[in-house]
């Protein structure tokens, strides 16, 4: 049976949907930002920004833009009522100090032990740029990871260890990638939910290191409004 | 009478001479002394380092002094802007050295600076390549490094109000790294929008208090 890897907004879309209500969120830059387009609004999920904002709404038009009112990814955007300004110290306490509900980060590799690669590749000519990533691994009670399955050159971004100068040591709790949801246990990568048509078996293929099975692995389906779930 | 106003961006950034550290406050475009880094560049300051989050973006304020081959040295969280090749075209050539830390812990190690402690214990980075070489410790089942509070002879900071104490408010996220590179530093100068008299802010409105700056400059425009 054939089946249709998720786009980069359906990922999103389905991070966006697995926050409970009252939630307080970071998201990382590059394809985390894009959860923010999903939020459901029958709930409140307030949205942290590391340059000090708490409470940061949709991206700024016209006259709303302030360059003082922006997002990590320094995109102009709105504050909500109630929202609140901190300065740095503050901002990365509510990282470091385990006061987020959740982060959402991009990855290049993440390993069976929790371990994220999302900085700097290994290429001779890489540059290091940390930025937030490395308190934003380590503080928030729940990381999320929002990766591709499998690379461009087909390897598989699920690795026994990864090859990469690490961002933090055993820190991802969930991965949300194009095939799959699967959560990190003591044990290892254990599948939470698959999209529709793939078998346990090419998942595995995909995947650099042993699938461990809950009791009921759930399939994500696309619902008749076309948005995917599970 | 404790007046820290100075007339003019040139006189409030005299004492900064060759070889200084400056710490620069903002994060992406926002919150940066643009005005102080042009003074800096036409008073022709030389083998600066600098301490910021970035290291500039277009070919302005911090990119601008890398590109004029002003700067040695740049300790920053993220040297890569997404609008500027300034900084990796120096660094490839070798002209100017790095210290990437990570963004958190260059905060902190600003705040241990100006709050008179000593190298702390943080678990941002612990089992990564920023732990090599620093003392490591495992400490109730969680694992920590130490970092090292991090000094700077002058700040330079954008804020919104300013008044002759130096006493500072900020507009919005433009606050940032202001207020903790205002303690960190011996000598911060800050550019504000505008000169306010004494009593005019509201005391709990202050989010810099005077006693961390020793200069305002007042660059007019209102925004």
């Amino acid at each position: 049976m054939n089946y249709q890897p998720l786009t980069r907004g359906e990922i999103a879309y389905l991070v966006a949907h697995d926050f409970p209500d009252g939630s307080v969120v970071n998201l990382g830059i590059g394809m985390p930002t894009q959860v923010a387009d999903y939020l459901p609004s029958d709930r409140e999920i307030i949205l942290h920004s590391e340059n000090g904002i708490l409470g940061m709404g949709r991206a700024a038009m016209g006259d709303e833009i302030d360059l003082d009112i922006i997002n990590a990814s320094r995109t102009p955007v709105v504050l909500l009522k109630g929202a609140s300004i901190s300065e740095h110290t503050v901002s990365f306490a509510m990282m470091r100090g385990g006061h987020l509900d959740y982060s959402v980060l991009g990855g290049f590799q993440v390993a069976f032990n929790g371990d994220l690669a999302n900085w700097i590749t290994s290429g001779p000519d890489a540059i290091a740029a940390i930025g937030g990533a490395m308190d934003l691994a380590i503080g928030a009670r729940n990381v999320i990871v929002m990766m591709e399955h499998v690379a461009k050159d087909m390897t598989s971004k699920l690795m026994p260890a990864c090859t990469y100068p690490l961002t933090g040591a055993g820190v991802v709790n969930q991965v949300y990638t194009d095939l799959a949801i699967i959560d990190i246990k003591p044990e290892g990568f254990v599948v939470r939910a698959m999209v529709e048509g793939i078998t346990l078996e090419t998942l595995q293929e995909k995947t650099g290191a042993p699938l461990h099975t809950s009791d009921n692995i759930a399939t994500i389906r696309r619902n008749p409004q076309g948005h995917p779930c599970y | 009478m404790l007046d820290k106003i100075r007339a003019s961006l040139e006189e409030a950034i005299a004492p900064i001479q060759d070889g200084a550290s400056i710490m620069v406050s903002g994060f992406g475009d926002s919150g940066i002394p643009f005005e102080l880094m042009s003074a800096i560049m036409d008073k022709g300051t030389r083998e600066i380092t600098i301490i910021s989050n970035n290291a500039g973006t277009h070919e302005t304020g911090i990119a601008g002094l890398i590109k004029a081959g002003r700067v040695r040295k740049v300790i920053c969280s993220h040297p890569r802007p997404p609008n500027s090749q300034t900084f990796a075209n120096a660094y490839r050539a070798g002209l100017v050295e790095l210290e990437c830390t990570p963004q958190g812990t260059l905060a902190e190690r600003l705040r241990a600076a100006g709050a008179g402690l000593g190298p702390f214990f943080t678990p941002t980075g612990f089992g990564t390549l920023i732990a090599e070489g620093k003392e490591q410790r495992m400490i109730d089942g969680k694992g920590y490094i130490l970092e090292q509070p991090l000094h700077g002879d002058f700040a330079l900071v954008r804020a919104h109000l300013g008044d002759r104490w130096g006493n500072l408010s900020y507009r919005f996220a433009g606050r940032n790294f202001g207020p903790v590179m205002c303690m960190a530093s011996k000598h911060a100068i800050a550019q504000v929008n505008r000169v306010v008299p004494l009593g005019d802010l509201e005391p709990e409105h202050i989010m810099t208090p005077g006693i961390f700056v020793k200069a305002v400059v007042a660059i007019g425009g209102e925004r």
